[in-house]
């Protein structure tokens, strides 16, 4: 037996995290000591307080740059840089998920476990409020996201991984409205994420197999100076970004996407349409930038044809689609493929305008999808675009907005949405990457399609007796809003200031 | 002839001339934004954005007179409008002496005819739009004529033709003024193409639109690029100016309010396009054949004007064709070069003092009339209308070119310079010239007669005329005062004014005739014409239009040029339009339905595939993953790549 000795801890680094994690454990306690009637408060309070202690933590440490607890975390640029943009989003995200004025009890049910349409079920509708367990939950999520971008050996990502993907599995099965629906699309992530994080694991025992090691940096080691068989390191490598591409809702790993971002409650949709991404990309830059940076030019074709499928399966599918849930979906999917092409590009350009995108699509689409949860009828949210229609006429300005999202989803200029692609695939052409640069104006051009569509059913189309009302939304809602569009505005006509934070932040530590 | 054109940059007081563009606009954005709140008071406040911008335009002038010869001129770069690549775009103004008689003509004529269009418009209830639209016109017009650089210049032009097309089509629900709007600004779409192609050449040769820069090197460009430049900055004037061949939109403008004819269609913006080429003389001089080109169109619309002038019976009209005719002698003023700059701006100035004033004049008839146009039936107003009679005959007397009134110091020089341009040409254009000159006299007599004299020939509603309200008078006279005395006052001090801008005057060609003799020779034409007309209508007119000549016919038809539009345009214009839809239908469309089609198929197919099902989902997962497990073995294997 060797000297056993602890590891160094900076808990100044880990204090963002630490934070998240202590508060989600509070809220627990708080769960169960509080009376139910001023729970919801008291939770929305300490997550939001949570989240800002977090974010000042994170801008303390902005200049960090280290690698701590043995190895397991590693702070540096990118990991602050995406803290700090999963502290913002996830803020944001749950400014959504604590609006409780336009759904008495909020878009939450209380025990879903309850049969629909039941007496217990209309007793829990009117009497009680709604499950306030969703509070700590999305703060362990968006804990467990900001260890998945900071982890810096393949165990500690693997642990990260499934702590943010546990709390989401069950927040997916929380919709008050079509609870079955929900339910089924919790289950459906729930086996094909465990699926994925298989093949993750997989991944990870075959690469410890070729490189000795789990750390990043010794896996860096390995692959420019390989002792084992190289089959290890490919079959490790392929499988290791099977479990990453999942998350990140690549094709063909993509299935998933529609069903569940229909079937869970809207908050929860944007908060994995904006965090997860955010998380899963920043997790994929890492280990394909720090740890197979040494074999780029042998998965940088795999990827590429992934980046391709995907860009052309979300634009294609989405063409088609009827809910507006499902055609936010496959734009989503799309736009991972866009992503990927920005993480291509495999220099520091690659890394800080994929950052960028990151940012400025999260804004966007939790604008896109506050404003689904608006539009209702007797039933909840009524999601069929044909339901949309006319809405232009009743509600102009609900309308101009999601226009507006719509526009900047679609690249027009003078929106992010247009800085944010322009910056990828800049970065795609400068690494070589023009092919896929080609792939993604040509899907943008059909992605255009749907968006427009939509456009015009809002504002061309009659109303019709059916067309749902857009409700008022609450204070938080309008908050989210209002920090959806002005960031999609702002990151268009200047995008210069987190452009350059971007780049200041574009340099992993191995 | 190497040119450096240099420009101070702006001090002292100059520093503010952005406000003279920025008063007006400000006014129309709140006139435009406050809506009905702003019925009651809009229409002061739009005279006095106007008013205010003429006292800011007076201390500009003469803090600029007060600046050393060379150095009158007073550059200010606000900021940086465009900047792509290498096109940078300066958003900057430019206060010289040429621009500066402009800024105080549209502020001082504007202000005057704001003020007449208080009275006018009094019953409209349109009154605060029109207000508005007025305003923004005045704003864009002085950015057209303040620009440091020929985008600002194109910024403006745009705007003047927007806030013309605006109103002429004022009164919107008549079909014939929607017709008239639209005319106006599709002819002016024509000349502002070229313009704007005339702009992609300078920043294609020369790499910039700055006017100092662009002026300093066209030495630099070989002669057909001149040329080519030359004659789209020419199209785009034509278009502007109302000269052929794009001139026959502005007749129809007078569709719109009788003060906006008077601003708008005769005093300043159909003069934007002489200002063009007087601004670019550099350009200009440096090309004879273009210097040919533009005295040929000035020469050939003065006669259309005068010829088509004589025989229309609308007294808009005829004042419309009136102006088209006088423009003509501007614009023979730019093309002859040289000193003659100096005397196209003195009787572009003059012009706008008269024709505003005859106008303003007309409009006023109309007010006593019902909205009566037509001459034939008029006749003795004299008696109801003192004060229109007697200032509509200053305009008269000065647009006919009688000493000692402003149309003879201004109209009678250019006449001159005619006949001195050198070679045989001289007696071409000099000849035109003169024959304008005694048309003009006799169809502004004409009209003059058949309004104000002979015997009464009203229709039944209009048996009692009467004058209008001082705040339509008080106008009309003091235009009338510019009439008699600004020809005079400008032709001492102008061309001394301009010298900074157009050169020292050269030395002139021998003249084929004395310029005493010209002299004399004008005024005798101009009392010959004037007296012919005067002698056929004193004792009236027929009430229906009589059969005449070929001559006369043509004319009233407007000489056929909107035929001729009609028939080497608009029809092979249909023809073409109908030939691309069928392309379009055909065969682009086509393409791209097939293509849509297309995706919307594998769209539909492809969403097949998205089942519900689970295990369908993992298989498509593990089959993902084996191709690219597969994929990464193969390439480390090295079977691919």
């Amino acid at each position: 037996m060797g000297e056993l000795s602890l590891p160094g801890i900076d808990y100044g680094a880990l204090l963002p995290m630490l934070i998240l994690f202590g508060a989600a454990c509070l809220g627990i306690l708080v769960e169960v000591f509080t009376p139910r009637r001023s729970r919801n408060g008291i939770q929305l309070t300490l997550a939001f307080l949570a989240l800002a202690a977090s974010f000042v933590a994170v801008i303390v440490q902005h200049s960090t740059r280290k690698i701590t607890i043995g190895g397991a975390v590693a702070v540096d640029g990118p990991t602050v840089f995406l803290q700090g943009a999963l502290l913002v989003l996830g803020a944001v995200s749950l400014m959504l998920i604590g609006e409780r004025s336009i759904e008495r009890g909020g878009p939450f049910v209380s025990q879903a476990a309850i049969t629909v349409g039941s007496q217990k079920d209309v007793k829990q509708a009117n009497d009680q409020p709604g499950m306030t367990e969703v509070y700590p939950l999305t703060i362990f999520a968006i804990g467990g996201m900001m260890l998945f971008v900071a982890a810096n050996d393949l165990l500690t990502m693997f642990v990260a991984l499934e702590v943010f993907s546990l709390p989401l599995y069950l927040l997916c099965a929380l919709a008050r409205r079509r609870r079955l629906l929900s339910q089924e699309a919790a289950l459906k992530y729930f086996l094909l994420g465990s699926y994925a994080s298989a093949f993750f694991l997989f991944g990870v025992a075959l690469v410890y197999g070729f490189s000795g090691g789990i750390s990043l940096s010794a896996v860096h080691d390995a692959v420019a100076n390989p002792q084992r068989s190289q089959i290890l390191l490919y079959a490790g490598l392929a499988m290791i970004a099977i479990g990453l591409l999942f998350k990140a809702a690549l094709a063909p790993f993509h299935v998933w996407t529609p069903d569940v971002y229909q079937g869970a409650p809207t908050p929860i949709t944007a908060l994995m349409a904006a965090c997860t991404k955010v998380a899963a990309f920043g997790a994929l830059l890492r280990i394909l930038y720090v740890a197979f940076d040494g074999v780029r030019w042998d998965f940088q074709p795999v990827l590429g044809a992934i980046a391709a499928l995907t860009m052309l399966v979300g634009a294609i599918l989405a063409v088609t689609q009827t809910d507006m849930k499902r055609l936010l979906a496959y734009s989503s999917v799309a736009n991972a493929g866009y992503l990927l092409v920005g993480v291509l590009a495999l220099n520091e350009e690659g890394l800080s305008s994929t950052m960028f995108y990151l940012v400025a699509y999260g804004f966007s689409v939790l604008a896109a999808f506050g404003i689904v949860t608006l539009v209702r009828d007797a039933d909840g949210e009524a999601t069929h675009l044909a339901r949309w229609a006319g809405l232009g006429r009743k509600s102009p300005l609900f309308a101009a907005t999601f226009t507006f999202i719509l526009l900047a989803f679609a690249g027009i200029p003078l929106t992010s949405g247009f800085t944010s692609k322009f910056a990828v695939f800049g970065a795609a052409v400068e690494g070589g990457q023009t092919w896929l640069v080609i792939f993604g104006v040509i899907t943008s051009m059909l992605l255009a399609f749907p968006y427009l569509r939509v456009v015009v059913m809002l504002w061309l189309s009659e109303p019709s007796e059916t067309t749902p009302t857009v409700s008022i939304p609450g204070f938080l809602t309008s908050a989210a809003l209002v920090i959806g569009v002005a960031a999609t505005i702002a990151l268009g006509v200047v995008p210069a200031p987190l452009i350059d934070l971007t780049r200041d932040a574009a340099q992993f530590v191995r | 002839m190497e040119q450096t054109v240099e420009y101070a940059p702006a001090t002292g007081a100059l520093s503010g001339i952005w406000l003279l563009v920025a008063i007006p606009l400000v006014s129309a954005a709140i006139l435009l934004l406050l809506g009905k709140r702003a019925d009651k008071w809009g229409h002061w406040l739009g005279v006095l954005a106007v008013a205010a911008s003429f006292v800011l335009g007076l201390i500009f002038f003469f803090s600029l007179r007060g600046l050393e010869a060379e150095q009158r001129s007073a550059e200010l770069s606000l900021w940086d409008f465009i900047a792509v690549g290498n096109l940078h775009v300066d958003f900057g103004l430019l206060f010289d002496p040429l621009a500066g008689v402009f800024v105080l003509l549209i502020t001082g004529v504007g202000s005057l005819i704001h003020l007449y269009a208080v009275g006018y418009m009094e019953h409209d209830e349109g009154r605060r739009k029109f207000f508005a639209y007025f305003n923004l016109f005045v704003a864009a017009m002085l950015l057209l004529v303040l620009g440091n650089n020929y985008v600002m210049l194109y910024f403006g032009w745009e705007g003047v033709g927007l806030a013309s097309y605006l109103l002429i089509s004022f009164w919107y629900t008549r079909p014939s003024a929607a017709t008239a709007g639209k005319k106006a600004f599709l002819m002016n779409r024509v000349g502002d193409a070229g313009l704007a192609i005339g702009i992609f050449v300078m920043f294609a040769t020369l790499g910039t639109t700055q006017y100092d820069e662009v002026f300093g090197n066209v030495s630099a460009l070989s002669s057909t690029t001149v040329l080519i430049l030359g004659l789209l900055l020419l199209l785009g004037a034509a278009g502007k100016s109302g000269q052929w061949p794009l001139h026959a939109w502005l007749p129809d403008a007078m569709e719109g309010p009788t003060p906006v004819s008077a601003l708008i269609h005769a005093a300043t913006m159909v003069t934007a396009g002489v200002y063009l080429i007087a601004r670019s003389n550099a350009i200009f001089t440096a090309n004879t054949v273009l210097q040919t080109v533009v005295v040929s169109v000035g020469a050939l619309t003065l006669l259309i004007g005068c010829i088509i002038g004589a025989a229309k019976d609308d007294i808009k009209r005829v004042l419309a064709w009136s102006t088209v005719s006088q423009i003509g002698y501007m614009f023979l003023g730019v093309g002859l070069g040289g000193g003659a700059y100096a005397l196209a701006i003195i009787h572009l100035l003059a012009h706008g003092f008269f024709k505003a004033n005859m106008f303003l004049g007309a409009g006023s008839v109309m007010h006593g009339m019902h909205d009566q146009v037509d001459i034939r039936r008029f006749g003795g107003l004299r008696k109801y209308m003192r004060w229109t009679w007697l200032t509509f005959m200053m305009g008269w007397l000065a647009i006919i070119g009688i000493p000692p009134l402003s149309g003879y110091f201004s109209k009678e020089p250019i006449i001159a310079a005619a006949f001195e341009r050198g070679d045989w040409t001289s007696w071409l254009y000099g000849m035109a010239a003169l024959l304008g000159a005694g048309l003009t006299a006799f169809y502004m007599t004409r009209l003059f007669v058949l309004t104000f004299h002979g015997p009464e020939r009203y229709t039944e509603d209009n048996k009692h005329p009467h004058e209008s309200p001082f705040i339509m008078t008080v106008p009309l006279m003091l235009l009338a005062l510019g009439s008699i005395g600004a020809g005079w006052l400008m032709s001492t001090s102008v061309p001394g004014w301009l010298e900074p801008v157009f050169g020292a005057e050269e030395a002139h060609h021998e003249a084929v005739l004395p310029h005493s003799l010209i002299s004399i020779l004008g005024i005798v034409v101009s009392v010959l014409g004037a007296g012919l007309a005067w002698a056929m209508f004193r004792r009236g007119t027929a009430l229906e239009p009589q059969p005449a000549g070929v001559v006369v016919t043509a004319a009233r038809r407007n000489l056929y040029t909107d035929a001729i539009n009609e028939a080497v345009f608009e029809r092979p214009g249909i023809y073409l339009t109908r030939a691309l839809v069928f392309l379009d239908n055909r065969g682009i469309d086509g393409l791209v339905n097939g293509i849509a089609a297309g995706i919307g198929g594998s769209s539909g197919r492809l969403r097949r595939l998205q089942t519900g099902f689970v295990r369908s989902y993992a298989l498509s997962m593990l089959t993902g993953a084996v191709v690219v497990v597969g994929a990464f073995l193969a390439i480390q294997l090295g079977w691919l790549a």
